[in-house]
């Protein structure tokens, strides 16, 4: 079996003589034989390294990986540079605990206050928390930021990712807010609709922008009829689309939220990912999770802690605005690593690419018959419909090493570009496809 | 010096080659204009900040971490080679079910493995930390009763030494909170139990051992008291490390668990996180674990409960540390699981029997995998302070235990050395415990003073908060 633990035999009995007991069992003893293991926990014994090795990469070997990946819906492939690997390995990074201990957690604590920096600037909000689980949690938690005494109706267009709304459906049904979803008409937020639910009692507008069916919302328009109605109004988005589309403060937003995984982060069938949470100032103190705070030491030099804790769990416990503890820290210094290494430039060029790979994958699959669904202006994911079923043309490019688009029914597909995949990529489904079609 | 400091105006790195196709801009409406500032910098020197950024910091790799219920063990390198074989990294989530029949079988090998463990039927693995798995938890209490029609039920039970998760969790699923007295033994007061259970209990919030390191005798009794008024009983799996292989919480009487796979389980921390807070639950409970559940013996495939409180996040949680955690429970086994535990509770005991002729001990009893000492006298005599112990504690490469935690004890310090340090590390860290008791008694002002020996001296907490600086901005 493997064993981390150091001691001896021999050692833990002197250890055990030495402070007056004879065997481990005694340490024991006020554990009611009653309800005790009786003969060992029924699972298998333990095993080398080498044969642990053995069994995991087994596990592993039975994933398909795919050479080439069309698919988003949630979860996208990027470029990640190595260095990114390279700083989230640094065990001094990676060992420690939640920075309690701000002397001897500088390193951790300016990396978050970096961390936040970059994201602030990239949405163009005022203040970002340190991270949260993922981005549909991030979502969750923004529509409680908004949350008022007399305001307790979340409207929620029904053009987010689904598993967004159903975590904050979750979230809800917890907190007992009303969630109330605003219809999609033509692949967009519904603005009659949401312009008849809004009212007095209305605490936030959640749009998710690109939304789910990558198309662009009428977003800056989405924010005023919110802002008319006293709401506040919340966007979730795509970080690298920041590089090229407006910020959700130019929109108009009050919170911005989003998943960073684009941001650095491996697919890793799903996680861990980041949520990022961001602010306009005047709501910095509703933030959930952890801030980093600059401020001096006692000699005048600056330093970083964790700051207006004032809101958190383990200080106001049941008047705390959300439970939150461990956030996804590692992730965040992934994720400052990736801005840092890609620069202005980099994130430019790669929401560019995303963008332009998307349009121009789109235009060759309306060559052979798979036409767009909707008409208005898209980012890197779009829909497309054929009268083939969605499966079999899927199929055929999985049985080349290419996974395609997210079937969203039996005729409709979601694509995604990003910068990763080639020219050369693209053409290769159209031509699988077309022999399909 | 902050990475914004370093960049240089057309410094940067060649990550991306040209775009290949036709550039397509967003339409004027939607075209970003807000300046985007990033870091511009050669990849040296980026590389370089990083590396400056860990030397000010203290990892378990770096040295003792006896941060008491934070189960600081070693972190084995093996866990994260294998999270980082490209078999798993480069999986969509979204991906056709007959291509990830590898990752489900690591879900559902580590279902089990972790439910024989803890004496539960069913584990959900999407809740991304504790008090996520806390959370989801609290909505399956609450689902529970709606789905029998009993909605009377408003209040949770938690002891006033539970953590702050525990009440800040029963809030955000809509509920009260009824706070348990401990008794002068540090455990729950079962006279005041009996007297808040009720019909309006919904359940009750519990770890075991405790938040001072001592298991509670009575636990079957209150968990029997609390399914007699119709309450569920949830365990908080933040001390888990104690217990392992000797007694399960589904054996004391627990109908919901969460454990944190970062403690326990041996998976690093992050600096804050990743961790990983799955959700687990006896059979009658299953149909109300959130998302989506793997079934199958030689084919495997997702299914959800057909009145599952829904989704808690995107996808199946945070998988790769999953990953780190089946490496390690298949590496100890059913013979290194209880030791780990026993080997916990055996270095917990130890110190705490050679610090316990200076230091008063909270509640002096054989510990479990931590004990909590109070300092209330050392204060009241020299004016040393838990912190001023702790920033001591700096100077000398040690993380210093969790201050001022439980709230029941004044002036805390809860120490948990985990099993994976070795005896000369403990004596090494009894013994700088030792001096500082004797260097609190002659020169106190020099412990007002600690740490000296960092990067930074003791920071302006008060002021941080007060003008609150959360970002570097550029001159403009």
């Amino acid at each position: 079996m493997g064993s981390y633990v150091p001691n001896t035999e021999q050692e833990r009995q002197e250890m055990l003589n030495e402070i007056g007991y004879q065997s481990i069992d005694d340490l024991f003893v006020h554990i009611p034989a009653e309800m005790k293991v009786k003969d060992g926990l029924n699972i298998p014994s333990g095993l080398s390294e080498m044969e642990v090795r053995k069994a995991l990469q087994k596990m592993a070997g039975e994933n398909k990986v795919f050479d080439s990946i069309f698919r988003g819906a949630g979860a996208y492939k990027h470029f990640i540079p190595s260095v990114v690997n390279s700083v989230i390995s640094k065990e001094n990074l990676m060992t420690a605990y939640t920075p309690y201990q701000a002397e001897i957690s500088q390193g951790i604590l300016q990396s978050i206050f970096e961390y936040q920096t970059m994201i602030s600037e990239l949405t163009g909000m005022d203040a970002s928390n340190a991270s949260i689980y993922d981005g549909a949690a991030a979502a969750a938690e923004a529509i409680a930021m908004c949350r008022e005494r007399k305001k307790k109706k979340a409207l929620v267009s029904e053009t987010v990712m689904p598993s967004v709304m159903e975590t904050i459906k979750t979230y809800c049904f917890g907190n007992e807010m009303e969630l109330v979803v605003v219809p999609g008409r033509d692949g967009l937020t519904d603005m009659k609709a949401l312009e008849s639910l809004l009212d007095s009692n209305t605490a936030c507008v959640y749009i998710q922008h690109p939304n789910y069916y990558g198309n662009l919302e009428e977003a800056e328009l989405i924010g005023e009829l919110a802002h008319q109605a006293g709401a506040k109004y919340i966007m979730g988005v795509n970080p690298i689309s920041l590089g090229v589309l407006k910020t959700p403060r130019e929109y108009g937003a009050d919170v911005a939220v989003g998943d960073g995984q684009p941001l650095g982060l491996p697919l890793s069938f799903g996680g861990p990912y980041l949520g990022f949470m961001t602010c306009v100032s005047g709501m910095t103190r509703k933030l959930p999770g952890r801030v980093v705070g600059e401020t001096k030491d006692a000699n005048g030099k600056i330093g970083y802690v964790l700051t207006l804790q004032a809101r958190e769990q383990h200080i106001r416990r049941e008047k705390a605005s959300s439970n939150v503890c461990s956030n996804q820290a590692l992730c965040a210094l992934a994720v400052g690593t990736y801005l840092a290494a890609m620069g202005k430039e980099g994130i430019h060029s790669a929401a560019v690419q995303c963008m332009s790979k998307a349009h121009y994958m789109s235009d060759e699959l309306d060559k052979i018959g798979l036409s767009r669904v909707d008409q208005g202006a898209f980012f890197h994911e779009f829909v497309t419909i054929s009268g083939k079923p969605a499966s079999q043309l899927l199929t055929a490019l999985e049985d080349n090493g290419i996974l395609g688009g997210y079937p969203l029914d039996e005729k409709r597909i979601l694509w995604c570009c990003t910068e990763v995949n080639s020219k050369a990529e693209i053409d290769e489904v159209v031509r699988i496809l077309k022999e399909v079609q | 010096m902050l990475i914004f400091e370093k960049s240089r105006e057309g410094r940067g790195m060649s990550n991306l080659p040209a775009c290949d196709v036709l550039e397509v801009l967003p339409p004027e409406q939607h075209l970003r204009r807000q300046e985007l500032h990033l870091p511009q910098m050669a990849e040296g020197d980026l590389s370089r900040h990083y590396t400056e950024l860990a030397k000010k910091c203290h990892g378990v790799n770096d040295g003792f971490y006896p941060l008491g219920s934070c189960t600081m063990k070693y972190n084995p390198k093996i866990n994260n080679d294998m999270a980082e074989l490209p078999g798993f990294t480069e999986i969509h989530p979204l991906q056709p079910e007959h291509t990830v029949q590898g990752c489900l079988k690591v879900l559902q090998t580590i279902e089990s493995l972790l439910c024989e463990i803890t004496g539960m039927n069913r584990m959900s693995f999407q809740p991304a930390a504790g008090a996520h798995g806390e959370f989801s938890a609290i909505l399956m209490i609450k689902a529970y009763h709606k789905s029998r029609g009993d909605e009377g039920r408003t209040k949770i039970l938690i002891p006033d030494s539970a953590h702050g998760t525990n009440p800040a969790t029963a809030v955000m699923a809509g509920y009260s909170t009824v706070s348990i007295p401990s008794g002068p033994d540090g455990c729950v007061d079962i006279e005041k139990l009996k007297e808040a259970a009720g019909d309006d209990i919904a359940g009750l919030m519990l770890t075991n051992p405790n938040t001072v390191g001592l298991f509670d005798k009575n636990i079957l009794e209150i968990t029997r008291i609390v399914h007699e008024c119709g309450g569920l009983n949830f365990y908080d799996g933040a001390n888990l490390n104690a217990v392992m292989g000797t007694v399960r919480p589904g054996d004391m009487g627990f109908d919901l668990i969460h454990l944190n796979i970062h403690k326990t389980f041996s998976t690093p921390h992050g600096g804050g996180g990743p961790g990983s807070g799955p959700v687990g639950c006896k059979d009658f409970l299953a149909k109300f674990l959130p998302s989506l559940s793997v079934k199958g013996n030689e084919t495997l495939s997702f299914q959800k409960e057909e009145q599952s409180i829904g989704e808690m996040k995107n996808f199946y949680g945070n998988f790769g540390v999953d990953v780190r955690a089946l490496t390690y429970i298949m590496t100890l086994g059913r013979e290194g699981i209880p030791e780990a535990s026993q080997n916990a509770v055996l270095n917990a005991n130890y110190m705490m029997n050679k610090l316990k002729d200076l230091y008063t001990i909270a509640f002096d009893e054989m510990c479990m995998h931590e004990f909590v000492m109070s300092l209330e006298d050392l204060k009241k005599e020299c004016g040393v302070s838990a912190m001023d112990i702790a920033k001591g504690l700096l100077d000398n490469n040690i993380h210093p235990p969790t201050m001022y935690f439980p709230l029941i004890v004044t002036e805390a310090l809860m120490i948990e050395p985990t099993e994976t340090e070795s005896k000369e590390t403990l004596d090494e860290a009894i013994s700088v415990f030792r001096q500082l008791y004797a260097k609190a008694k002659e020169s106190p002002a020099a412990l007002h003073q600690a740490p000296v020996t960092t990067p930074v001296t003791r920071l302006d907490e008060v002021g941080a908060a007060r003008n609150p600086i959360l970002r570097y901005h550029w001159e403009e």
